[in-house]
């Protein structure tokens, strides 16, 4: 027990940071589900692509030597900045292109043609990455790597000193920005009252002189530019990305969306919260919880087992009635 | 009566479309055939040795050094067999590090019987299934990397390795680091692939043998980026050595992750971090990282040869490149003794199989080669290196032999 709550403060702070890309991953996948009941399954491979880019900007630019000309923080808000724009513009493009000449089909139509663009997006990525170096696994450099120490020792002598990247903190400010901006534009704005009509009833808006098809690639933009920056906010704190990182990431931030209640935003992002929580509490407990006979491996087991949980008592996901609109 | 027809009708279609696909095959067999009847009035009898190792993917590095490896001592070898009337030629299979891709390419070289041996593969969990596969067409196969205790255990007559066994490996890295690091506490982290978790295991019981206490053992999931969670165990359980067993993907972010972390355990694992991956993906702080590895340091103990190799590839060996050199030598050196104790025709599958595993006390550039009954390499032994700073390799800074 005492070793559970000594390193609290360090499983908080790591699990803080992954829920944090799960949560803005979670909002692209709970966006489209809101608006078009579709399971974009390649949303996950839009975050992969939106961290390679980010990566591909960071070293371009180191290798020119623009980098060291602009302040870290304007450098890297570029970076998001490009990414997001590229992302966007590849979501709307995929929606154009796999989803729309199927949006009378079936669900099971879409869902398909969506693994179909994931799969493609995969190996597009894999091909250029390995075209330049050789070898799809990239590494890169990372913009704020310094580390300093938190001292929770102080506030209890049970809690051990956690130790943040400051990149860390960056992903915290950086997921709370977008998610706050995101939530301000859904509830305040002219555009955000079309999505949440549009989701609500898309027959219905269309009749209201709501122009249904804009509102859909505004939705797979937002959704997408955000997976985007979270790609870059991935790289930077892992500092190597692969073609394949999009895959667990994206089932995991789904999982995220279902836990929150699918098609609701302040449900994904509570839920991404909450399954990396959970993930970084299980990696470093479960060894001591069950002394030794079940290990950090089952982390994924024991953080999917408490969303089946949920899902039994309540199967609509934690914010599915709580909140009546959808996007 | 009416849909017994229609039932009939199907059964004929479906007949016809058999009929149409055998014929296919059928066709496709003939020029083949006929591919290499041509070749043999050109150059001689075709020789084909398959290469099977990950030429994409997470171990690609690795991977491609196996082929080059095996590429150079073929080339070495053509003039020899050309005078015998045979021509050499490398077929090159990409397994992907995937069990289900290894075993269907093992069916697929197996078919070909220009094929006469196999050098690979890689990874441990590959060699193991597609082994069934080559045993089942007489097909031998030498692998330069695997080093799990099954991959021989099963007693296959196809399942040879040039290298050491993950239960020599194991100890060995142990054995260095308790008698020679006097690590007292030590934690394992595993990635749950057969290779990773039977060195692990190995290094586990060996290091409680010399008197060290593993004070955690945990696994991690390949694939994933943040291993923060076993990190923060490995924080609060003090360690003075961290031992790893799995691939350089996982090993150089755990290396990184933990000097974020502020641990100051330097982390041990085995052949699988012997990768110039190790140090793009970790930087400057892979600094201190040991790895056992099966492959000693060719650029040190054979300039000449990795100059060749230098020179032919433009890109400088990895550790495997030697050792898939000596497996297809090995190889090579069989088969052209099955075929002079052949009177000069190249002998069935199984003739070459035996000569494969009878090679007893050959000099090959990295290792003496001599096979036991199991295909284990009596002389293999584990090297022991350390990262000095963002390159690689290591510097070798022991040896141990059995």
């Amino acid at each position: 027990m005492n070793d559970i709550l000594h390193t609290l403060p360090q499983v908080l702070i790591d699990g803080l940071a992954l829920g944090a890309i799960y949560a803005v991953v979670a909002l692209g996948y709970t966006m489209v589900y809101g608006i078009l009941e579709l399971i974009n399954f390649a949303h996950g491979e839009i975050f992969m692509t939106g961290a390679f880019v980010g990566t591909a900007v960071l070293l371009a630019a180191q290798g020119t030597g623009l980098a060291a000309s602009l302040p870290p923080w304007l450098f890297y808000l570029l970076i998001m900045l490009i990414a997001m724009m590229f992302t966007g513009a590849l979501g709307v493009g995929i929606e154009r292109v796999a989803y729309r000449p199927l949006r009378k089909a079936p669900k099971l139509i879409s869902l398909i043609a969506a693994f179909g663009v994931s799969f493609v997006l995969q190996d597009v990525v894999r091909f250029i990455a390995e075209l330049r170096t050789g070898n799809y696994i990239v590494s890169s450099s990372s913009l704020y790597g310094e580390r300093m120490s938190l001292p929770a020792s102080s506030i209890s002598s049970l809690f051990g000193d956690a130790t943040v990247k400051t990149n860390t903190l960056i992903i915290l400010g950086a997921a709370l920005l977008l998610m706050v901006a995101l939530d301000r534009f859904v509830n305040r704005s002219k555009w955000g009252v079309a999505m949440r009509a549009v989701a609500q009833d898309r027959e219905t808006a269309s009749l209201m002189s709501i122009n249904v098809n804009k509102v859909i690639v505004l939705t797979f933009f937002i959704g997408s530019a955000l997976g985007g920056a979270t790609g870059v906010l991935f790289a930077q704190q892992y500092g190597t990305i692969d073609p394949y990182i999009g895959f667990i990431l994206g089932m995991k931030a789904f999982t995220a969306a279902v836990l929150g209640g699918i098609g609701n935003i302040r449900g994904a992002m509570f839920g991404g919260f909450v399954i990396g929580i959970l993930e970084m509490f299980a990696s470093s407990n479960l060894g001591t919880l069950t002394g030794g006979s079940f290990g950090a491996e089952y982390k994924d087991v024991f953080a999917f087992s408490i969303l089946i949980i949920v899902l039994i008592f309540k199967p609509e996901g934690l914010f599915g009635r709580a909140v009546k609109e959808k996007v | 009566m009416k849909s017994k027809g229609i039932g009939k009708g199907k059964g004929l279609a479906a007949i016809v479309l058999v009929m149409a696909l055998a014929a296919g095959c059928g066709s496709g067999n003939g020029n083949s055939s006929s591919n290499q009847e041509s070749g043999a009035k050109s150059g001689g009898q075709v020789i084909k040795i398959a290469s099977q190792s990950p030429l994409s993917g997470g171990s690609s590095i690795q991977g491609e050094a196996i082929k080059l490896g095996a590429q150079l001592s073929l080339d070495d070898h053509k003039d020899e067999f050309s005078k015998l009337g045979f021509t050499l030629e490398l077929v090159p299979y990409d397994d992907q590090s995937d069990a289900k891709k290894g075993v269907a390419n093992a069916e697929q070289i197996g078919a070909d019987q220009a094929v006469v041996g196999v050098i690979g593969h890689l990874n441990s969990g590959v060699s193991i299934p597609s082994s069934v596969v080559y045993e089942k067409y007489n097909l031998p196969m030498i692998s330069p990397a695997s080093t799990a205790t099954e991959f021989t255990d099963r007693k296959l007559k196809v399942a040879n390795r040039v290298v050491a066994r993950d239960d020599f490996q194991g100890p060995a890295g142990a054995q260095y680091a308790v008698k020679t690091l006097n690590a007292k506490n030590i934690f394992v982290i595993q990635d749950k692939t057969a290779y990773g978790q039977g060195l692990a295991e190995a290094f586990r019981d060996a290091a409680k043998e010399a008197g060290a206490s593993i004070v955690g053992y945990e696994g991690i999931t390949v694939g994933e980026k943040d291993f923060n969670g076993v990190l923060t165990t490995v924080q609060s359980k003090k360690p003075d050595l961290i031992f790893f067993g799995g691939m350089y993907a996982e090993g150089a972010l755990l290396v990184k992750q933990a000097k974020d972390k502020g641990i100051t355990a330097p982390l041990m694992g085995g052949d699988a971090l012997d990768s110039s991956g190790m140090a793009d993906i970790a930087g400057p702080d892979v600094a201190g990282t040991l790895y056992s590895s099966v492959a000693g340091d060719i650029t040190k103990s054979n300039k000449e040869w990795a100059d060749s190799y230098q020179a032919k590839f433009s890109k400088g060996p990895e550790g495997y490149s030697v050792y898939a050199y000596d497996s297809m030598s090995v190889m090579l050196a069989a088969v052209k003794k099955s075929i002079e104790d052949n009177g000069g025709k190249l002998p069935a599958r199984e003739k070459i199989r035996d000569a494969v595993r009878a090679t007893k006390d050959f000099e090959g550039v990295a290792t003496k080669v001599s096979f036991d009954d199991k295909g284990d390499n009596k002389y293999a032994k584990v090297f022991i290196y350390k990262f000095e700073g963002a390159s690689y390799p290591g510097s070798m800074i022991s040896e141990v032999s059995q």
